[in-house]
């Protein structure tokens, strides 16, 4: 197992070395963050300055170069746009979106999991039947829409929840998070909803789709046929055949949740790190962007590892080894 | 008929003084500022937010007409090359010190360096070669030749606290241990991505400040900010966009404000290459550049519909445009009207600049920068296919766009200035004036006019201290380089706020957003 987490964290450096070179490249290619960000009626003396300031005047294999100097220091460099260190505004604005994924992916489990269990177990009953039909809805609404929807009636109509933005942060345990705090929950509902809505789809089609499956197996036969009690067989031995590909989606989409929640949080305001980076990509602000894909690089690479220990524990036949070792 | 009215409602200056009501305020934002160091980054978001904890020794009004602001006089001494200014006594920063002749040298100082600013204000202060404190309220501005726009550049500069700021750097500003000024509001948070919050200064020098506090939040898609509006969430927004304005106007939970800006939405043209990039013969072969004959220039402009363009594209919200600024601000010209649509006229000249089978173009424009701006440029890509150039639009993101235009790669594209210190030599000079990087003019004279008379006019304006000469060097400028169609002015544009009802705005056409012009109803 050392072993496999060794060549993990190995292939993973290569990951990020790649995503480094690849996204200077890209960004410089595309322009001068410096044309966008400069007051237009300024001399060409002025703009000269900037672009020094900023060291963009430096080749690009030089830039790179100290670049990779200063991250061995542990620094990303100085945001282009706010001049604060680029990894500390990333890092300022991962717990605002950590609670959003992390509410919206409860939600989904919550909501997923035991739906698609009755979808599955009843197929052809119209619980079964309405369940499929409201996931398809989940699916193919616009994501954006719906979130506008959902501002729409309970914001503007019902005038019930906040229409955006993030909720005064409460403290437990000396942590803070509005996670802690009803204002905070109040801000919290419908962007998660709005998150939750295609996950929560998911879930339920791929729950279903295994328990229809692990429901033809001999041993759920032979337990039947043992005279174990339904809640049994379905509480233990179904949901632990059918909770490996569950976890494994789970796992893949809490990282997307992470890495592109942008949409809900454009819609609603939201202070996290999608909306920093669909920003930062407008300005062109490579410290920023850099700093963002760092993370969220190394956030998959994290749940990644995570799932395929979970695996093992669900599975005892699986073995955590490179098949090639 | 419109557009009188637009002004009329952008030109409404007094106010009875209300009292002072224990309200907050919550504002939306469409742009997110990048701090609150007043002198990081010249960007309108930046400057509007700091207005209202810091002021410039001299302010700009709702019309960007000049005003006192911590000076209560100023002027050029009997020496052209020496500015006095008179500064306020009574006037205290927000931890209760004196504000004095100090600061103001101290800020000429800091505000064209800050470390890595990406933008910086030293195009305002470059002319000034030495600050000299004659008294506590007395300082004067000594400059190597005469700069009449003294009183302009440096109503854009906020004046900081010396005994707060001194070496201060911008994150100590946006911790708020640096954020001390003068203004009628006081830091109290800054939270980047979420929030800036102020609050109500007791000690403020001018009229006591309406709000109780102020909090603004950035809120980019523009949905969720008329959402915000409409579900009370929020009070103030800015940016409504126009296909939402008809139906807002008619909810009686909020009301719409609207103000002509300075915000000219022109076309540039490549008037200088002899073969320029994207126009072709209709068979696609390459063309001698018909841009540099001012006839073909002057067909695309008269081919233009602005009336249509306005009413059908920006839904009524905006004013056709002859010259760079509306009517109404200085060096503005009172003979231009705006070029009516003849499209006769314009084949015509076509024909007589050897065009009559017209030619094939490319025209080029952002995506989402200014208010409908592809639409925009596909109305006037049809207008011009109608006169016989076979035109295809392109649309780029911002991103590139302008990088890209700066570059040349263009031959036609849709731009928009503002004019920051709100009269004629700031276009003129930006966008008409011969390339000449070094000296500052022509700096983003992307179609690389030039116009020798149009020139030596600007250059006279540019060192004459009197207004009125000023005025009438400045119109007379423009006057000859619209003639010359140095570029296709289309329309002004005209802003939009909404607020929750019982409030009003006073719409400012440098587009900003304070807390300051909002009001109560009675």
């Amino acid at each position: 197992m050392t072993v496999f987490i060794i060549r993990r964290l190995l292939q993973s450096f290569f990951v990020l070395v790649a995503m480094t070179v690849i996204v200077f490249v890209a960004v410089y290619a595309i322009g001068n963050p410096v044309d966008i960000l400069i007051a237009p009626d300024a001399t060409q003396a002025e703009r000269t300055a900037a672009i020094a300031r900023l060291g963009l005047d430096q080749p690009l294999h030089q830039q790179y170069i100290s670049f990779v100097g200063n991250l061995l220091q542990g620094d990303v460099g100085r945001s282009f746009v706010f001049n604060v260190p680029a990894f500390t505004l990333v890092l300022s604005r991962l717990p605002a979106t950590l609670e959003l994924a992390l509410f919206a992916l409860s939600l989904s489990i919550l909501i997923g999991i035991p739906l698609g269990l009755w979808a599955g177990l009843k197929p052809q009953s119209i619980a079964g039947h309405s369940i499929m039909v409201g996931s398809i809805f989940g699916f193919s609404l616009p994501n954006f829409w719906q979130g506008l929807m959902l501002i729409l009636l309970f914001a503007v109509l019902l005038g019930w929840l906040p229409s955006g933005g993030r909720g005064e942060p409460g403290e437990f345990l000396g942590m803070q998070s509005t996670l802690f705090s009803l204002d905070g929950w109040s801000h919290l509902i419908l962007p998660s909803i709005n998150l939750a809505l295609f996950k929560t789809a998911l879930i339920i089609r791929l729950t279903r789709a295994s328990v229809l499956e692990a429901i033809q197996l001999d041993f759920v036969k032979f337990a039947r046929a043992k005279g174990l009690r339904e809640g049994r067989i379905v509480g233990v031995h179904i949901l632990k055949v059918i909770m490996i590909p569950v976890i494994t989606i789970i796992g893949l989409e809490f990282g997307t949740l992470i890495a592109f929640a942008v949409v809900t949080e454009t819609v609603f305001a939201w202070p996290g790190i999608g909306k920093l980076i669909i920003d930062s990509i407008f300005v062109l602000d490579r410290p920023v962007i850099v700093s963002y894909l760092i993370v969220i690089v190394l956030t998959f690479i994290t749940i990644n590892l995570i799932v395929d220990v979970l695996y093992s524990v669900f599975d005892p036949r699986v073995r955590l080894q490179d098949l090639g070792a | 008929m419109r557009s009188r009215l637009l002004m009329a409602s952008a030109f409404v200056v007094s106010f009875a003084a209300a009292p002072a009501a224990a309200e907050d305020l919550t504002i939306a934002l469409a742009s997110e500022p990048t701090s609150v160091d007043p002198h990081y980054h010249n960007l309108t978001p930046n400057n509007a937010l700091t207005r209202h904890i810091f002021e410039p020794l001299i302010k700009q009004d709702e019309n960007q007409s000049l005003e006192p602001g911590l000076a209560t006089e100023w002027g050029v001494t009997d020496d052209p090359l020496v500015w006095e200014f008179k500064l306020r006594e009574d006037v205290t920063f927000h931890d209760g010190t004196p504000f004095t002749a100090e600061d103001v040298a101290f800020t000429i100082e800091r505000a064209p360096d800050v470390p890595n600013s990406p933008s910086s204000f030293s195009l305002y202060i470059n002319d000034i070669s030495e600050v000299e404190i004659v008294d506590d309220h007395t300082v004067r501005f000594h400059t190597e030749e005469p700069v009449p726009l003294m009183a302009n550049n440096l109503s854009t500069i906020a004046i900081i606290s010396k005994k707060n700021a001194e070496g201060a750097s911008t994150e100590d500003f946006n911790s708020g241990e640096a954020t001390v000024g003068t203004g009628p509001y006081q830091f109290a948070s800054y939270t980047p991505g979420e929030e800036v919050e102020m609050e109500a200064y007791d000690g403020y020098w001018g009229d006591e400040p309406q709000w109780d506090s102020l909090t603004f939040r950035p809120i980019t898609s523009a949905s969720a900010r008329v959402a915000g509006l409409l579900s009370g969430d929020i009070d103030v927004v800015e940016a409504v966009p126009t296909n939402d304005v008809a139906s807002l106007e008619e909810n009686e939970d909020v009301s719409i404000w609207q103000g002509i800006s300075n915000r000219v939405i022109y076309i540039h043209l490549d008037s200088d290459r002899e073969v320029t990039p994207q126009i072709t013969a209709k068979d696609g072969s390459e063309i001698e550049n018909p841009l540099r004959d001012s006839r073909v220039r002057k067909a695309l402009s008269l081919a233009l519909d602005r009336e249509s363009i306005v009413e059908d594209v920006m839904e009524g919200i905006a004013i056709p445009a002859g010259q760079l600024l509306p009517e109404g601000f200085f060096g503005v010209s009172e003979d231009i009207e705006v070029p009516e649509y003849q499209p006769e006229r314009a084949k015509e000249l076509l024909a007589e600049a050897g065009y009559e089978d017209g030619f094939k173009m490319t025209v080029h424009g952002p995506a989402g920068r200014y208010i409908n701006d592809e639409q925009v440029l596909q109305a006037a890509a049809q207008m011009w296919s109608r006169i016989g150039i076979e035109t295809e639009v392109e649309t780029i993101p911002v991103s590139v766009y302008f990088g890209r235009a700066s570059d040349l790669e263009f031959s036609v594209m849709l731009v928009g200035w503002g004019a920051g210190s709100g009269e004629a030599s700031s276009p003129l000079r930006a966008l008409l004036a011969t390339y000449e990087p070094d000296a500052g003019f022509g700096a983003t004279n992307r179609g690389r006019y030039s116009n020798e008379e149009m020139d030596s006019l600007l250059k006279e304006a540019l060192v004459t201290v009197d207004n009125d000469k000023r005025q009438d060097l400045l119109a007379e400028a423009t006057e000859i380089a619209m003639e010359d169609v140095g570029l296709i002015p289309v329309h002004f544009q005209v802003n939009t706020w909404g607020t929750r009802d019982g409030l009003k705005y006073i719409p400012r056409t440098d587009e900003y957003t304070l807390g300051t012009s909002v009001r109560p109803t009675d």
